[in-house]
């Protein structure tokens, strides 16, 4: 028994990354960002609107969040559904109440489905993302060129007719991607991608097509793999995010470098009422530290880019 | 196949010879910061697959490199902070890929011992041959960046053939981190007859098992971890122990979880009479002091299997 002679030959061995995408860069070498009013750390909230089509496909998997059970799976369906209609209204009065912008990631095609719902962000001043076609639409290794392309054109072109905003940022489903997806978004006018969750900053990412922005929007965060996947409650999700909190301005000061602190949420998961407690109490910690500037990631992006050389 | 590993004797903890560590200590304490590198496109292993998403797995990817970008240098400043140095289990090819971070840690002084060459690249349907090439190709790289000839192994993504052990040790190895059956060193078997063993590395302690297979909250990983310590710490009076944690910046360093485990590191370096060591300096302290009582006691029990 023995494996081909090539399983002990490494191609991309060498100094750096072992691809062409960005350059080997660590977060404490960074030239220092500043944030408005030097606030050490900025604070990202990003609401996920999404629609996950009953009749599932689950190619290459199923997406996080989406249909379990045999056909037709009216429970999760509904679940889902559930944030679109009544949890998103609790979240959009929690922001409020403690003053924090939000962008939202939307998928097109619930754009689509709900126009209400869409007037209403575009109404209340969120940036807006594209989070994909659908959470069943996703983008993965394989996936033929011509039909990501057109996949990406036709979720850009449906949200920026319909929110009348220029859609800069681009949030996959599951965080997926082919080969292809960078470089697509770059030709469609896409500047930042929040796929990437390999660093606590936005970083340059190059691509076929041209460069643009990484902007990790960190995972082990957010409500859903909290809550879910890991199956902590929701108030240990708030001790998380507190917790995370803390660590970040304290890095912030010892370093003089601001911080960012990206908050990915799920109106079908906190905006349940037993748990839509757990985001005001996570708000109000965090902004009545006083040393938080809460923006919409493309001011992020914009202070960020006034350091880079 | 075998239905036992082959490898040590069955050797109950009660009644062992006494262990005595450096200073009296009940516990030798080490702290074990895997770092790694993950391929975005690596060869394909025909018996296990490297992603568990097509190719490129951009979450699996960007959540192993956070380590080396952003986490290790909030955990080297952490161990700094404590007085401990790290026993790296290292993913040699990140020699090469980010030289910055073995300087850092050759200054310190820390140890550095094999992890295989990436962690995406297994022994899985491996000929002996290979196996050695790759186990010696690794050893060498540590030699090379280091100036250190490597101590210890822990296989690359914890795959292994009958033989791994026997090779490594046929390389100049002197422990594995490989078996979780003790909380002391004990003696392995190799077939070279060599003086070769085993060091506690606590897979039950390990961030990334503790995090992703168990999902424990991060503050209740501190508190096992004190716990797993007051326990040792308290049978240590009797008859000395060892307590690991492996570490990955990847897990351990992200925002809400590296206070909880800084309280934990504070708390046991905190106590007299803990041994703050490397694995190298346990095995080359256990195989000086203990390896023949080890033996004899073993035989003298009348050891089985």
């Amino acid at each position: 028994m023995s494996l081909d002679g090539d399983y002990l030959k490494y191609a991309r061995r060498g100094y750096g990354m072992d691809h062409d995408h960005y350059d080997w860069s660590m977060l404490a070498d960074r030239a220092p960002v500043t944030w408005p009013g030097n606030k050490p750390l900025a604070l990202w909230v990003n609401v996920a609107l999404q629609f996950f089509p009953l009749d599932q496909k689950g190619k290459p998997f199923p997406p996080p969040g989406g249909m379990v059970t045999a056909y037709p799976d009216l429970r999760h369906f509904t679940l889902r559904d559930y944030g679109n209609r009544v949890g998103v209204f609790r979240i959009f009065k929690a922001l409020d109440a403690f003053g924090v912008t939000a962008s939202v990631a939307m998928s097109a095609r619930l754009a689509e489905r709900t126009p209400y719902l869409l007037q209403r962000v575009v109404d209340r001043g969120h940036e807006l993302l594209c989070h994909g076609w659908d959470m069943d639409s996703l983008h993965y290794g394989g996936l033929d060129a011509a039909e990501e392309r057109k996949r990406i054109a036709r979720s850009l072109d449906v949200l920026r007719g319909a929110s009348g905003q220029s859609i800069k940022g681009w949030l996959s489903p599951a965080k997926s991607q082919s080969e292809n997806t960078p470089a697509l978004l770059v030709e469609h006018g896409v500047e930042f991608m929040c796929d990437w969750i390999n660093d606590d900053l936005p970083f340059p990412f190059r691509t076929a097509a041209g460069e643009l922005t990484a902007m990790p929007l960190s995972t082990e965060l957010e409500d859903r793999f909290v809550i879910t996947d890991n199956g902590h409650a929701e108030l240990e999700w708030a001790e998380q995010v507190e917790d995370a909190c803390d660590f970040l301005i304290g890095e912030a000061e010892a370093t003089g470098g601001g911080r960012l602190l990206a908050l990915n949420i799920h109106p079908w998961m906190l905006g349940q009422p037993h748990r839509i407690r757990a985001l005001e109490r996570v708000l109000e910690y965090i902004t009545q530290s006083g040393k938080v500037w809460s923006a919409a990631p493309g001011e992020i992006l914009a202070a960020w880019r006034a350091v880079q050389a | 196949m075998r239905s036992d590993p082959g490898l040590y004797h069955y050797w109950p903890y009660e009644d062992r010879p006494k262990i005595s560590w450096p200073g009296g200590a009940r516990v030798a304490f080490w702290v074990a910061p895997n770092i790694e590198f993950y391929e975005l496109d690596p060869a394909v292993n025909p018996h296990r697959k490297a992603w568990p998403k097509p190719v490129p797995d951009v979450h699996g990817y960007a959540t192993r490199d956070y380590g080396n970008r952003v986490g290790h240098m909030r955990l080297m400043n952490l161990l700094d902070k404590y007085g401990v140095r790290g026993s790296i289990s290292l993913s040699t090819a990140l020699c090469d890929h980010h030289p910055e971070i073995i300087a850092m840690c050759r200054d310190r002084d820390w140890e550095f011992f094999s992890h295989g060459i990436y962690n995406t690249r297994y022994v899985y349907g491996m000929s002996e041959a290979q196996e050695r090439e790759v186990i010696e190709a690794a050893m060498a790289t540590i030699l090379e960046h280091t100036g250190k000839p490597c101590a210890g192994y822990l296989a690359p993504a914890l795959t292994h053939t009958e033989h791994t052990l026997d090779l490594f040790a046929e390389a100049g190895g002197i422990y594995t981190c490989d078996l979780f059956h003790d909380d002391q060193p004990t003696p392995v078997r190799v077939r070279s007859g060599e003086k070769f063993i085993s060091v506690p590395y606590s897979l039950e302690m390990n961030d990334t098992i503790v995090y992703v297979a168990n999902k424990i909250e991060p503050r209740r990983y501190g508190e096992m971890l004190k716990a797993n310590f007051d326990r040792l710490y308290a049978e240590g009076a009797d008859n000395p122990v060892v307590m690991c944690i492996p570490l990955h910046a990847y897990q351990v360093s992200h925002p809400h979880r590296l206070r909880a485990f800084e309280e934990a590191l504070e708390y046991i370096t905190g106590h007299s009479d803990v041994w703050v060591t490397t694995g190298r300096e346990i095995a080359e302290h256990w195989i000086a002091n203990h390896y023949d009582a080890a033996v004899a006691d073993i035989e003298a029990r009348g050891a089985t299997s």
